[in-house]
């Protein structure tokens, strides 16, 4: 550990067991490529996408359900076809990945945060605050994430108007998600924490009178980053699907912004009718993206634990 | 005991009371279900009698505390567009949703169970990756679609499975069961799958981790040592130590399982709870709504109520303390 | 356990023996349950397709949908306010009891009650009269020349049987408890209901008593069950006839007709609907509610309605959105309407350079914003022709937001008044222009049905004194005249745009005949499965 403090952050991760693990792994390398080319090209569809499916100017009906460009009938100018209403497949699926990505990114972090805080509190303070706060995760675990969306999604809508509601709509979905998924982190965060807590060196910082929170921080946090890392990366996974599955019941993001989700759900009334590239092609990135990062949580899962090697 | 019971009970009440509130306040925004109790033709008084009718013209904490009243006694009132007692429908949608989820939960447990223990035996057989990454596929798609999907390739190219419905059931007093008949029977399969993959998942990496973490102790390693056939160690041992914790997070699923059942039984015109919350919904069907919201709530409650009772009885520490984490 | 297995698999056992019968049955799906029994509860198509089995109305409709005798033989207007139907002698309902004159008056004032839904078949009834045991007199309010289409509608149940189950009115919401009829039948038709279980299968069984199976040329059909399942996935209920588990689809999917029609067992009926999409617009308020313009109403402005009508390339979304699947029309009933003319069936052209000028004209030379309200699971397509015409109005300038939402959210919404442009089909059951002009156009004053469907609040003065006319006009070439005066101003005043009139495919499978309806209520006493 020594001789890697000294080699810098790059160095030091060049040599470290986990990029052994991950260059010996073709699966994982592979995973890592798809996900980071998919989200690359989420993040810059508005400047790389062919066309911009949502300037409704641009769009022609008479361009409906093109083919692909392989197939006979196909344009050029739509690479995977085009939907019911004109839109480039491919441009959609850009965007909708790129609504999807920001939805699965946005309520991990927000789960992450309120877990990690909730379990560093709860193990540090313990007591009564540790006792309602783990009562609460106990209660919180059994209901399942779809139901606890349904409810947050219904009380946001009784409670603003729908206009509002509308531009709103994602960060409702993001919350839904986020909150469902909390009580890991936080279950998680709780047991490391109460294992570091009378380690002699929190002892010592507590002697020297540090405080409470900057011990949490600096000194407890950065030991249970792993495993919080390993459940964040698995929870991406999950939040994509949620969102999807929301987006199907029709609580899920505005169809004015569709993601992958909302995109198959539109598809599968064309799924029968032999337009299947609508629905197909979506619901292969979606499956790509979630599996590439299911992987990618299962190989550092492994690798940071270092029993299961 | 008692006292333990009591305190859990208590700590129920606010979850009930909050999702009440909520599956009550939600109905502000489903829409207005007078215009389709209406239909095309009414007069404005027509219009206007209704909506005394129906209550719908009173302040929100009147109508609100009027419901909570009633849903104590276990009266939730007609459904809106059914015009039947919403518990009586509730009651005869049940026995589907259960059977289904059952179902479900065994698929899961009956495959999962073998895939987790062979997963975790052979870690490097070409076989057990195989498997891994199938399910890894299975929970990367939507329910939604992997459903379709089941149905256009069993139902419809092979014509062998039914694409939607029960199919034919039999009555045990009030219980329709579609276990009875081969067409039930059929009918089962895909929804069931469906439901249950996701699951299935969870459980064999559970079974897989446990495994493989049991089988590094030195309890096995001991039995090992004592001479004892791989046999014997994997499955007098091992998997007998891994059961629990796969029990228990089956217990807690099936919650999720039966929450989940909306999507299935979309997909599967499955006559269940599910598929009566969801219409309910696209009718902006109050009664029906609340009802099936505060039962899932109450559901859950049990099960988290039964899960912490065995683990009372199964770990003699908690005794002492009720308030602790009991998990 | 034994026991219940036994009698189980007994019980499977009787199922397949009946199956096995010469039974013709004929599984039929489509995606809504209807949600009650009661003949005069709800007046929705979902209801009336499977009561239209078991009820009879005094006048019916044949497959043609012209009046032909019911349960009564003949009718006049004896009076300009006085309607006389001889009563078909020897009827039995499904439980034995006798029909007569008791039964008609009682079920036309059941249909008045307040708790009724079918007021509209009933608006100008003060009472029904019996005269003798099998003669009934209608006495109106007014003279009312189409009082025959109305009642066409309207279904006859036992008064004893309604006594004694006290379902003397329509179900009330408010009871705590279940209202009989809910569930439950007593009807004269060709079939009668033998398992009701509400979003999961209606059976009927023939009724074989029935009068009209005398009649062997005219009522052919060889049903012998019909067995009724609601799908809601469009996806499922395509895969369900597919694969041959329903024999009969009222609503396949536009998208899969393709399919169906290259499937080899497999055929579908093509015909209209008597429904016609157009587009609304506020035309009462000062300011729209949800517009970039301040201070005016630019729908009030006729260029600006002309513009946007002339913007629509309506063989676009005939061909892709509508699969060909659409009647186009320059008005807003078909020609099946009493009323109908041709001439006045003009659209204005597909022209986005006249429209761009008619907008420069009406000053906004660089358009305007403004929110469309749409239904996405009311008509056919109807959200699919919405996201369309949002981008054609686009294109010209005006900026075009759409707010789809589910029925349940958009009547509400239109119904408070609360749009400034929507999307509406409208249905014509009675057959009569008078229905569409007085729903649609005529200035709200509350009277019963004028302008109760007219959210835009359009108002023209002639446009009510023809609706009147309409209403109460005895000679029919004066009141045909009006109605002709009323299209031409529909034309040109453009209150509406336009757009097609449904139509409503069917699907079955290859074995059966049966004739296309257009109110999209099949007829099981002309359906054959050979």
């Amino acid at each position: 550990m020594d001789a890697a403090r000294t080699m810098g952050p790059i160095g030091r991760f060049l040599d470290s067991d986990i990029w052994y693990s991950f260059k010996r792994s073709p699966l994982t390398v592979g995973s890592a490529v798809v996900a980071l080319s998919m989200i690359t090209a989420a993040v810059l569809a508005p400047l790389i996408a062919p066309h911009n499916p949502f300037d409704l100017a641009t769009l022609n009906l008479m361009d409906a359900f093109n083919p692909p460009a392989w197939v006979e009938g196909g344009n050029p100018d739509f690479l995977l076809g085009t939907d019911d209403q004109g839109r480039d497949v491919l441009s959609t699926i850009m965007h909708g990945a790129r609504i999807s990505l920001f939805v699965g990114f946005c309520s991990v972090i927000f789960a992450l945060v309120l877990g990690v805080t909730m379990g560093l509190v709860a193990g540090f303070v313990g007591g009564t605050t540790d006792a309602v706060l783990m009562r609460i995760a106990d209660i919180k675990l059994t209901f399942p994430a779809i139901l606890v969306a349904l409810l947050v999604d219904g009380l946001v809508r009784a409670a603003l108007p729908r206009e509002l509601h509308d531009r709103i709509a994602i960060w409702v979905v993001i919350f839904a998600i986020g909150i469902s998924n909390w009580v890991q982190y936080a279950r998680t965060v709780r047991g490391s924490t109460l294992v570091e807590k009378n380690k002699e060196y929190v002892m010592a910082a507590r002697v020297i009178g540090l405080s409470s929170t900057r011990i949490m921080v600096s000194h407890v946090l950065p030991n249970v980053m792993g495993p919080v890392l390993v459940i964040a990366t698995l929870n991406l996974g999950f939040a994509i699907l949620a969102e999807a599955t929301l987006s199907f019941l029709g609580v899920g993001v505005p169809p004015t912004q569709p993601s992958l989700g909302t995109l198959i759900r539109i598809g599968n009334d064309f799924l029968f009718s032999g337009e299947w590239w609508i629905t197909v092609f979506p619901g292969i990135t979606l499956a790509l993206m979630v599996l590439s990062v299911n992987l990618l949580g299962d190989w550092l899962r492994d690798a940071l634990n270092p029993r299961l090697r | 005991m008692f006292a333990f019971i009591v305190s859990r009970l208590f700590q129920a009440l606010p979850v009930m009371f909050t999702v009440s509130l909520i599956s009550f306040a939600m109905f502000a925004y489903v829409g207005d279900p007078v215009a389709i109790m209406l239909g095309q033709d009414y007069t404005e008084a027509q219009r206007a009698a209704l909506i005394q009718d129906l209550g719908l013209d009173q302040p929100f904490f009147v109508q609100f505390f009027a419901f909570l009243g009633n849903a104590i006694q276990g009266e939730f009132g007609l459904s809106y567009r059914l015009a039947r007692p919403v518990s009586d429908l509730i009651l005869e949608r049940a026995p589907a949703t259960l059977e289904l989820s059952f179902t479900a939960a065994f698929l899961a447990l009956a495959v999962g169970v073998p895939m987790g223990v062979y997963t975790g035996l052979y870690r490097e057989s070409w076989l057990s990756r195989f498997f891994l990454t199938i399910s890894l596929i299975g929970v990367s798609l939507p329910t939604f679609l992997i459903g379709i999907l089941l149905i256009l390739f069993f139902a419809v190219i092979l014509g062998i499975l039914p694409s939607f419905g029960r199919g034919d059931t039999v009555m045990l007093g009030w219980w329709s069961t579609g276990f009875l008949t081969t067409s039930g029977l059929k009918a089962l399969i895909l929804p069931s799958i469906t439901l249950g993959l996701f699951q299935m998942t969870l459980i064999m990496r559970l079974v897989r981790a446990e495994m493989l973490e049991v089988l590094r102790t030195d309890y096995i390693k001991f039995a090992r040592a004592r001479g004892l056939s791989n046999r014997a160690v994997h499955f007098g041992h091992a998997l007998k130590n891994t059961l629990v914790p796969v029990i228990t997070i089956t217990g807690l699923q099936l919650g999720a399982i039966i929450a989940f059942a909306i999507v299935t039984e979309t997909v599967f015109q499955w006559p269940g709870m599910g598929l009566l919350f969801i219409q309910a919904v696209s009718n902006a069907d109050i009664p029906i709504m609340a009802a099936y919201l505060m039962m899932i709530a109450l559901l859950f409650v049990i099960i988290n109520l039964v899960v912490d009772l065995l683990y009372y009885l199964v770990d003699p520490r908690l005794r002492g303390s009720l308030s602790g984490s009991a998990r | 356990m034994r026991a219940v297995l036994l009698a189980a698999t007994a019980a499977v056992g009787v199922f397949i023996a009946a199956g096995a019968a010469d039974a013709r049955t004929v599984r039929w799906s489509a995606s809504g349950d209807p949600n009650t029994m009661d003949p005069h509860s709800q007046n929705l198509g979902t209801v009336t397709k499977v009561l239209s089995q078991i009820y009879e109305p005094l006048i019916m409709r044949d497959a043609a949908l012209a009046l032909e005798p019911g349960l009564a033989t003949a009718w006049r207007q004896v009076e300009p306010n006085r309607w006389r139907f001889e009563l078909r002698r020897g009827i039995k309902f499904h439980d034995g009891a006798d029909f007569n004159a008791d039964d008609v008056v009682f079920s036309i004032t059941r249909a008045l009650a307040p708790t009724s839904n079918y007021g509209i078949f009933v608006d100008t009834v003060g009472q029904a009269v019996k005269v003798d045991d099998f003669t009934v007199d209608i006495v109106t309010k007014v003279p009312d020349p189409i009082l025959p289409s109305k009642i066409a509608s309207l279904y006859m149940m036992d008064k004893e049987w309604s006594e004694r189950n006290n379902v003397t009115a329509p179900q009330n919401t408010r009871a705590r408890e279940e209202t009989f009829t809910v569930r439950n039948t007593n009807g004269t038709g060709p079939f009668r209901l033998s398992v009701r279980e509400p979003d999961v299968r209606t059976v009927m069984v023939r009724n074989d008593a029935w009068w009209g199976w005398a009649d062997t040329a005219k009522n052919t059909s060889n049903v012998t069950e019909i067995i009724y399942r609601p799908i809601t996935s469009d996806a499922t209920r395509v895969a369900a006839l597919l694969s041959g588990e329903v024999d009969f689809v009222l609503d396949p999917p536009l998208q899969d007709l393709e399919r169906l029609k290259r499937a080899p067992n497999i055929s579908v009926l093509e015909g209209p609907e008597i429904r016609t999409i157009f587009f609304a617009f506020d035309m009462h308020r000062d300011e729209l509610l949800y517009s970039s313009v301040k201070g005016k109403n630019p729908f009030k402005d006729l260029r600006v309605r002309q513009a946007l009508y002339h913007a629509i390339d309506i063989e676009a979304i005939r061909t892709r959105v509508m699969r060909g699947q659409a009647i186009v029309t320059g008005t807003f009933f078909p020609s099946q309407v009493n009323g109908y003319a041709k001439e006045e069936d003009v659209r204005l052209p597909f022209n986005a350079d006249r429209a761009r000028a008619l907008l420069a004209e009406a000053g906004y030379p660089q358009g305007f914003e403004v929110t469309l309200d749409c239904p996405n699971n009311r008509y056919i397509n109807d959200e699919a022709i919405c996201q369309a015409v949002a981008a054609m109005w686009t294109r010209i300038g005006v900026r075009t937001n759409l707010n789809a939402m589910p029925l349940a959210n958009f009547f509400p919404k239109i119904q408070r008044e609360d749009t400034s442009l929507y999307l509406l089909g409208w249905g014509v059951p009675t057959l009569d222009a008078l229905y569409s002009f007085q729903s649609l156009l005529a200035t709200r004053d509350g009277a019963q049905g004028n302008g109760i469907w007219n959210y835009g609040r359009y108002s023209n003065a002639r446009m009510d004194e023809l609706v009147t006319a309409m209403k109460n006009e005895l000679d029919p070439a004066r009141r045909n005249a009006a109605i002709r005066e009323a299209l031409k101003m529909y034309r040109e005043d453009v209150p509406h745009i336009p757009m097609h009139h449904q139509m409503i495919p069917w699907a079955v499978r290859s074995n059966i005949t049966m004739p296309h309806q257009p109110n999209n209520q099949p007829q099981f006493r002309f359906v054959r499965v050979n």
